[in-house]
């Protein structure tokens, strides 16, 4: 399983926020997910492209309450530990 | 309301045909074995699915070959363990491009009265004809909502709209089938990837050898479909141009249930 740091966890998932259409001067830890107009199916592909990148699968129901890019990113960086 | 068509957009972008390839599941013979021709004619490079018949497919493939496509046989039945992705790693070794366009078309009738069906009969006809299908479907998005076009085609029959005496089993699949595509379709439309089916009527193939006359005579053109006929809505939903159509139900009946 790949290790990774906040920072570099934090780069892929603004990357890959850009790319589902968020304004990246918009995202910040505690921006959420609605205000950047991220909606479930983005979350799904950002769980496939974490699962790609980083080996770890993140399920729906890992992914309920996460409504925040700091709190996803954290999410992902406990799971890849 | 921007109604930029993603194709406008994209003008200068490669086809989809050089992104990813087709998987035609049930390939080897009847309407499989059309649509992979189709698909091929269409541009698209075809893995050949296949579950017994190795040298169906290998002919089709061949077939393809010598009309100047590219396809590449592959074979395993949809129903079993890790199907989803054996056949679509499969499909992208042989071809080296990952499947955009996914055709659920793989499938058994196992007829019987209600009253008279087995358990395993019923497994075997939803487990083929409706869960491979999901499965499939589920890993084949991956690919296709990254790259941002995918197009999946699944294989309904007109008897999961209404009924057919004796085909319970399959009925349920089928309709079942035509539900998923529907919530599916919905789901990632805006992914650029397209979800359809198409419920064919009375199709002459080896699944409807020994089907009466009888029902010919209810069919408003009086005769059988062809799997060719079946093979061109196929191609057309897989193509660019169909690329505003996603959740839809086509039916090729010669008017049966008109
Ligand atoms: N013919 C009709 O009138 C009609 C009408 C409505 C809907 N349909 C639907 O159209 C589709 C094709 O039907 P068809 O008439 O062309 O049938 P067919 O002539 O009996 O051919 C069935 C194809 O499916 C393959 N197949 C069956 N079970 C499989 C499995 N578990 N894994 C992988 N492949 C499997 C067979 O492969 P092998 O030979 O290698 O085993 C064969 O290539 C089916 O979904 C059917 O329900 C047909």
């Amino acid at each position: 399983m790949a290790t990774a740091t906040r920072d570099q966890v934090a780069t892929r998932v603004e990357d890959a926020l850009v790319e589902f259409g968020a304004d990246r001067d918009a995202i910040a830890d505690d921006a959420t997910f609605e205000a950047l107009d991220i909606d479930s199916l983005d979350l799904v592909e950002l769980a496939q492209i974490v699962e790609d990148d980083y080996g770890v699968a993140l399920t729906t129901k890992d992914l309920e309450g996460i409504d925040t890019v700091g709190k996803a990113i954290d999410l992902v960086v406990e799971r890849v530990g | 309301m921007s109604a930029t068509a993603p194709a406008a957009e994209q003008a200068a972008a490669p086809p989809p045909t050089a992104l990813g390839c087709a998987l035609v599941t049930g390939g080897s013979r009847g309407i499989g074995a059309a649509i992979a021709r189709e698909l091929a004619a269409g541009g698209w490079q075809v893995a050949v699915n296949y579950r017994s018949g190795a040298e169906q497919a290998a002919a089709v493939v061949e077939e393809i070959q010598a009309a100047g496509g590219t396809a590449a046989a592959v074979g395993g039945d949809v129903a079993g363990p890790d199907a989803a992705a054996a056949l679509l790693g499969g499909a992208e070794e042989a071809l080296g491009l990952p499947v955009l366009t996914l055709v659920n078309n793989a499938g058994v009738r196992h007829d019987a009265l209600s009253p008279q069906i087995t358990d395993d009969e019923w497994d075997a006809v939803i487990d083929t004809n409706l869960s491979a299908a999901f499965r499939l479907t589920r890993a084949a998005l991956r690919p296709m909502m990254r790259a941002r076009f995918g197009r999946v085609v699944n294989i309904a029959s007109i008897v999961g709209q209404r009924a057919n005496p004796g085909q319970a089993n399959y009925a349920a699949a089928k309709a079942g089938l035509v539900a998923f595509t529907k919530t599916v379709a919905a789901e990632v439309a805006r992914r650029g990837v397209t979800v359809n089916a198409v419920a064919p009527g009375l199709i002459a193939t080896d699944m409807t050898e020994g089907v009466g006359e009888s029902l010919l005579a209810a069919v408003p053109a009086r005769r059988a479909g062809t799997p060719e006929e079946v093979a061109a809505c196929v191609g057309f939903l897989a193509s660019p141009g169909a690329s505003y159509v996603t959740g839809s139900l086509l039916t090729v009946d010669g008017g049966l249930s008109a």
